[in-house]
């Protein structure tokens, strides 16, 4: 019954984020910020794991790959095709419901705490909109984190060919460019897209309706954290077999 | 002035307020006093509809609150300003952009006009020269001045204190209850405040209303309580020996 409650509860939490809009000369500078925060903020964090990440993919392949009969360029084809299918979007997801899904569930959930979030009912203000609405919009910027998660992932895994020497460099080449099917890019961002949205929503819905003290505000981070990540799993299954298969 | 005839709440199977009726006067400080559990916070959190309620009524200089639209409940939440136990300052806003914040929100004033408004407010709690601190480089007391300038900022016709001496030395505390009042009688206000403090209830408790266990068990004012003789109320407030004494001094005085 209680799972029952809070599925109710977080989509009744999506359609009241719609209502009541905040006014557009506030809400412009709460989306600005929150771009800022969640993902200029991330832009590093990002770039470091998916370039690193990128270039163990690379050696891990060149590796496990030691029949004759086997050509080169594969190292570059299963790089690419790892980072752009699954890497990319899925595996950065998890990383920023770590990132950016604790920061959203500790900063709405002190609010709600210090009774900030009060303080904006007690005016009139619909709190849900005026705190959960920029998340939303700033994440729909999640795809161009994800495109740079693509790039880096890419470029590490050339990096690791020409100093690690797993690969020729030119074979690496050869093998992102082979077989390109740009619906795979689709199917990318259509991920991206529906992770952005979770990364926006679960953690916040977990920061709102926490009750409690500061040590509840750090166990809504972890759960926030959990959940995220499960239906991040969950709708990654999902989504491929509903777009692959 | 606000009205609440009978009111009633319940959490689940535990009914917190058994029907309160009293009213609030306009440019009075009006105190709801009482033990912790007594319902007190539920009791303002309903006058400030953070909660809903069973049964009853809460009517805003006669608009029954319960049977205005969204746009006219909108239109009273405006008027209502509130100063929270613990302040509930925004933490990523300057001190003067927290007092603009409900300019920002509900009038069409340009920056230099809410900048103007902002300052007569600080400056009518004495914090001129605190603008650009952030509410964490404040101290309790001046976070409440600030909580105070934010509530009064856009002139409202209602202003809720809930325990607005909690943690503050007893010298802030009478600041805060001294400002509390002028503000009230200046800007003809109704004020409804939520204490413990017994120095509140006898400074400035031009209403009193005592709340036990989820009723109204007394009502009346800071001249009133000295001459009671109601046990539950003096067996709250004239519970220290120090209030023993006033008390016994005052009627002496007064006999």
């Amino acid at each position: 019954m209680n799972y029952l409650h809070s599925i109710g509860t977080y989509f009744l939490m999506i359609a009241e984020m719609f209502r009541k809009p905040t006014k557009w000369s506030v809400m412009k500078k709460l989306i600005l910020k929150d771009i800022d925060d969640l993902i200029i903020g991330s832009l590093g964090i990002v770039a470091f794991i998916a370039f690193f990440v990128g270039g163990v993919v690379t050696i891990q392949t060149a590796l496990n790959i030691d029949n004759p009969l086997i050509p080169k360029y594969l190292v570059g084809f299963a790089t690419r095709q790892s980072i752009l299918l699954e890497f990319a979007p899925t595996f950065l997801s998890i990383v920023m419901a770590g990132k950016v899904g604790s920061f959203i569930t500790s900063s709405i959930g002190t609010m709600r705490v210090t009774e900030q979030i009060d303080a904006l009912e007690v005016m009139g203000i619909n709190s849900i909109n005026y705190l959960v609405f920029p998340k939303f919009i700033a994440l729909m910027l999640y795809p161009f984190l994800i495109c740079i998660g693509m790039f880096l992932g890419i470029l590490g895994g050339l990096v690791a060919c020409l100093y690690g020497g797993f690969s020729a460099p030119e074979d690496y080449i050869t093998g992102i460019q082979l077989d390109f099917d740009p619906f795979h890019i689709t199917y990318a961002f259509i991920k991206t897209g529906v992770f952005a949205f979770l990364l926006a929503t679960i953690p916040s819905y977990h920061g709102y309706y926490m009750t409690g003290g500061a040590l509840e505000v750090g166990k809504a981070s972890t759960t926030s954290f959990v959940w995220t990540s499960v239906f991040i799993i969950l709708l990654n299954y999902l989504l491929t077999q509903m777009l692959l298969s | 002035m606000i009205e609440v005839k009978d009111l009633h709440k319940s959490f689940g199977d535990s009914e917190i307020l058994k029907g309160i009726t009293t009213s609030f006067e306009q440019g009075k400080t009006n105190l709801i006093i009482g033990q912790s559990g007594s319902g007190k916070t539920v009791f303002l959190k309903c006058l400030l509809g953070l909660f809903d309620y069973e049964g009853g009524s809460i009517s805003y200089n006669g608009k029954i609150f319960s049977r205005l639209s969204e746009d006219e409940k909108r239109n009273i939440r405006a008027e209502i300003g509130m100063v929270f136990q613990g302040s509930a300052l925004f933490d990523s806003m300057t001190i003067e952009e927290n007092v603009m914040f409900p300019l920002r929100m509900f009038t069409k004033l340009n920056k230099n006009d809410m900048r103007e408004r902002a300052d007569l407010a600080l400056k009518r709690v004495n914090l001129d020269t605190a603008h650009n601190k952030m509410p964490s480089e404040a101290s309790g007391g001046m976070q409440k001045r600030v909580a105070i300038a934010r509530a009064i900022v856009n002139r409202p016709k209602y202003l809720f204190c809930d325990e607005p001496n909690s943690g503050l030395d007893p010298k802030t505390s009478i600041v805060i209850d001294n400002l509390i009042k002028e503000i009230t009688e200046e800007y003809k206000i109704t004020t409804v405040i939520n204490s413990h403090d017994m120095n509140s209830v006898m400074e400035i408790g031009e209403k009193i209303v005592f709340l036990k266990d989820g009723l109204k068990a007394w009502e009346g004012s800071n001249k009133t309580i000295f001459r009671t003789d109601n046990e539950v109320v003096t067996d709250f407030v004239y519970s220290s020996n120090l209030f023993k004494k006033v008390r016994k001094m005052y009627l002496e005085e007064n006999s």
